[in-house]
């Protein structure tokens, strides 16, 4: 197990930096290049002047490899720089983040699961009945609705026209004010929206493959065996079945690991949510490395431990795996 | 009205304008983020407008565009514009309580011109020879040459040395937690989110009505607007369709609009055999149908540009015509120098090459965008293609327009209030990275730009100024599109909200919302 774990680590480890160095060539080969966040020239304002001096004093001129070096040299300290845009610590910005990011995600997959799970199994057990195919249609809806135009509706359903939930942003304008109980209650409203629509949108995938598992595991040998012992359909389909079915769902929730951090760009700009897709998008657009370069490192980071918490947990329950290495 | 007695008594609110009180919040929406709040450091229109509620230039411009003093009590221009001497106001302090003094104005001039401060300001100051602090409360300004933009130059905001001399300065924390002069005290900033800052009840004009100012970021137009009408924000700058939408979206906000110190423009590359000749830049101008533009893209909330210059400019010329929508003249004209249709397929052409050409311009600008399209179907009347390329900010920047890139361009301009475009338009001014990106070059209007700069005397730059509106008018190195409307909205339980040639805002400090119609309270 040991030798086991020793391997994936430094496996994870090459393929940290390799990710990292993609990142930066791909920065680096980008058309383009340092930009201030507004897209208008000003007659009075000589942008140019203070991007030359900006590349110099950053070293933006060096090559990309004596960049990327000291970029590697300042990340073995943990050091990932400052923001180009406003000069703040790249950790400190994506620390403020990925607590809202994540907040808005770990809901929002929870959702998924408690509404898609059910949905599968319905549309697996009543499979090609009026069922089956209103679940296809409503997920699909759910999948294929622009996103932005979605928000925008319901925005104006529950925001404008019935006034009950709040439109954009974390937290109320006077949230600082607000006792701890009332804090949340008012996080909670402007979580409501941004989490139902990410929810419903994201519906699709794991619904259908709740389906698909069920479907395949449902014409078993063992199910049969369970409805011959005289099982009701219930118990064969909770106990037995779904088990079994279930198990390709863990592999989906190592998969989305990645969106739980990511974050959404239009997303996160139409509900105005401080989250890490919008950190990452504005980075890019104004090319402020250090930023790419840190949200690229943290989420790649996140994104390999949880393959490798994943791969342990299979190797613990699956001797096959853990097994591998030793023939 | 009239000014006869109404029977009907009055609703409570008129007695209650004339007594201004304190008190409420006054929320703007921003579609950016301010990122540096340091007059010195800001690029960007988000931190700049936050920039406004906390900073002091030495001067400022009016509500009718002239300048006047603001930290500066008073001025004086001697030896022809070689030397200005500012006497400074007395009674003023920092936000933290130390005086202000000259030595602060100094200060903000050596960064200005250090090489190492990353300010996109320093061209202004680069004709400065010397700023002296004759005492505590005079400040002498040496140039080496006469520069008349120099007084707006003093626009600029002032920052405290005492909290900027120790510590680097691109990276000093006061960038993110201002210490100024200004009628609003820094309270805090949150990425993405918002700026909060408090009435500065020292100001020395006296302190402001309103409590509060919050800067929230909504980076959407669309979730701003409906924001607009839950009344959650007061203040947001309308596009034209919003401006347009049901009246209902306005029961509580009053609309404003006024022309913009901007404008929209089609530049020509000069270097560019194509665009070399001024008949074939004439031609093409009046096959364009201006209002169709205007009509289509700002729904008629614009003005047909005939030059450099906006109407509000008193450099504007108003003699100067605008290029007559003509297609007919304009095929003539093509045909006179060449350009005909010898092959039938619908695209003029000499010498066997088709005469076809591409724009640019940038993505995320929708109106640009649409400007470039109703141009393409304009052009494509008289036999002339044109393919448009929309392109990412960043690389239409330093790809395309630093390195003169293009065939033709859409783009605008954001004016300043003085009428100097030398950067812009001076023959000079080309190469990387520079403004005059077209390749602009007669040595009359050189001359010109040049004697602009070196004039005080209002007439003669006026004079001087319409006789180049008039020129590069003529000219055509841009097809001068036009002037779009500022359109601004504010929350109508603001009292004392006034127009001006400068807009609205420049009054801020006066604004008030009256005791029963105040919506927030402050929290002490």
């Amino acid at each position: 197990m040991t030798a086991y774990l020793l391997r994936r680590l430094s496996l994870t480890l090459v393929t940290l930096v390799g990710i990292t160095l993609m990142t930066f060539l791909v920065m680096r080969l980008a058309p383009g290049g340092l930009t201030a966040g507004a897209t208008d020239l000003s007659a009075r304002v000589s942008a140019h002047e203070q991007r030359k001096k900006f590349v110099a004093l950053y070293d933006l001129d060096k090559p990309w490899y004596v960049q990327y070096g000291s970029w590697l040299k300042r990340l073995s300290r943990l050091d990932f720089g400052r923001s180009f845009k406003d000069d703040r610590p790249v950790i400190e910005k994506i620390g403020e983040r990925l607590p809202n990011t994540l907040l808005l995600n770990v809901l929002s997959l929870g959702l998924i699961f408690v509404v898609a799970v059910p949905l599968g199994i319905l549309a697996a057990v009543k499979q090609n009945t009026f069922w089956d195919r209103a679940v296809s249609v409503f997920v699909f809806v759910g999948f294929s609705v622009p996103t932005f135009w979605l928000a925008l509706m319901l925005m104006i359903l529950f925001g404008v026209r019935l006034a009950w939930l709040p439109l954009s942003g974390l937290h109320a304008l006077n949230a600082d004010e607000l006792s701890f109980v009332s804090y949340w209650m008012d996080t909670g409203k402007h979580l409501l929206l941004p989490v139902f629509i990410s929810a419903f949108t994201g519906l699709a995938g794991l619904s259908r493959f709740v389906r698909n598992g069920l479907l395949e595991v449902i014409r078993q040998d063992y199910i049969r065996t369970a409805r011959a012992k005289g099982l009701s359909e219930s118990r064969v389909i909770g106990r037995h079945a779904l088990r079994n079915a279930l198990i390709p769902v863990i592999t989906i929730l190592g998969l989305s690991l990645p969106d739980l951090i990511g974050g959404g760009f239009i997303f996160e700009t139409i509900f105005a949510f401080p989250g890490m897709g919008r950190l990452g998008f504005d980075a890019i657009m104004a090319r402020d490395f250090p930023v790419v370069m840190g949200v690229g490192t943290i989420a790649a980071v996140l994104t390999l431990a949880g393959n490798l918490v994943a791969d342990l947990a299979y190797a613990v329950v699956d001797p096959r795996i853990r097994l591998a290495g030793k023939r | 009205m009239g000014c006869g007695r109404d029977p009907v008594p009055e609703p409570a609110l008129s007695s209650i304008e004339s007594l201004p009180v304190t008190g409420d919040t006054y929320v703007e929406a921003s579609l950016g983020d301010p990122s540096r709040l340091n007059p010195l450091l800001a690029s960007d229109s988000a931190s700049g407008s936050v920039n406004g509620y906390l900073f002091n230039g030495l001067v400022k411009y009016n509500r009718d565009l002239k300048l006047v003093g603001d930290l500066a009590e008073s001025w004086e221009v001697l030896q022809g514009g070689l030397e200005i001497i500012f006497k400074l106001r007395k009674n003023v302090r920092w936000h933290d309580g130390v005086p202000f003094t000259a030595q602060d104005v100094v200060f903000t001039y050596e960064r200005l011109i250090d090489p190492n401060v990353l300010t996109p300001y320093g061209s202004d100051f680069n004709l400065v020879k010397s700023v002296v602090a004759v005492d505590a409360h005079t400040v002498r300004v040496e140039y080496k040459e006469p520069f008349a933009p120099a007084l707006e130059s003093w626009g600029m905001g002032i920052i405290p040395k005492h909290v900027f001399q120790n510590g680097a300065f691109n990276t000093h924390p006061a960038n993110r937690a201002p210490v100024g002069t200004g009628p609003y005290r820094f309270v805090e900033l949150k990425t993405d989110e918002k700026a909060v800052l408090v009435a500065n009840p020292d100001y020395f004009e006296g302190r402001p009505f309103i409590d509060r100012v919050v800067i929230r970021v909504i980076p959407d137009s669309s979730v701003q607007f409906l924001e607009l009408r839950n009344q959650s924000i007061d203040f947001m700058g309308l596009r034209p369709d919003q401006y347009m939408a049901y009246d209902s979206f306005f029961q509580n906000h009053k609309k404003f609009r006024y022309p913009s110190f901007s404008y929209t423009f089609f530049g020509f590359n000069l270097k560019r055999d194509l665009f070399k000749d001024i008949r074939v830049r004439r031609a093409l101008g009046m096959a364009l149908d201006k209002r169709e533009i205007i009509d289509g893209v700002l729904l008629g909330f614009g003005r047909s540009a005939t030059g450099p210059f906006p109407p509000s400019s008193l450099a504007f010329d108003p003699a100067v015509e605008d290029v007559p929508f003509d297609p007919a003249q304009s095929k003539n004209l093509l045909a006179e120098i060449g350009w005909r249709d010898t092959n039938g397929d619908g695209i003029l052409d000499r010498d066997g090459k088709p005469f076809s050409f591409t724009v640019i311009t940038n993505q995320g600008n929708k109106i640009r965008e649409q400007t470039a399209l109703i141009l393409q179907a304009h052009l494509a009347r008289i036999g002339v293609r044109v393919d448009v390329r929309v392109l990412e900010w960043s690389s239409f920047i330093h790809d395309f327009v630093d390195k003169g890139n293009f065939d033709a361009i859409i783009l605008g301009w954001n004016l300043g209030r003085d009428p100097d475009q030398y950067l812009i338009w001076h023959s000079s001014q080309q190469g990387e990275g520079r403004y005059n990106f077209v390749g602009y070059n007669n040595p009359t209007a050189d001359r010109l730009w040049e004697e602009g700069r070196r004039t005080f005397d209002p007439k003669e730059r006026r004079n001087i100024y319409r006789q180049l509106h008039r020129i590069v008018a003529q000219d055509m190195p841009y097809i001068f599109l036009y002037y779009p409307d500022s359109l601004p909205t504010v929350h109508n339980r603001f009292q004392n909200v006034l127009v001006a040639p400068a807009g609205i805002g420049w009054n801020f400090r006066e604004w008030f919302v009256p005791q029963q119609l105040q919506r927030y309270r402050l929290a002490r």
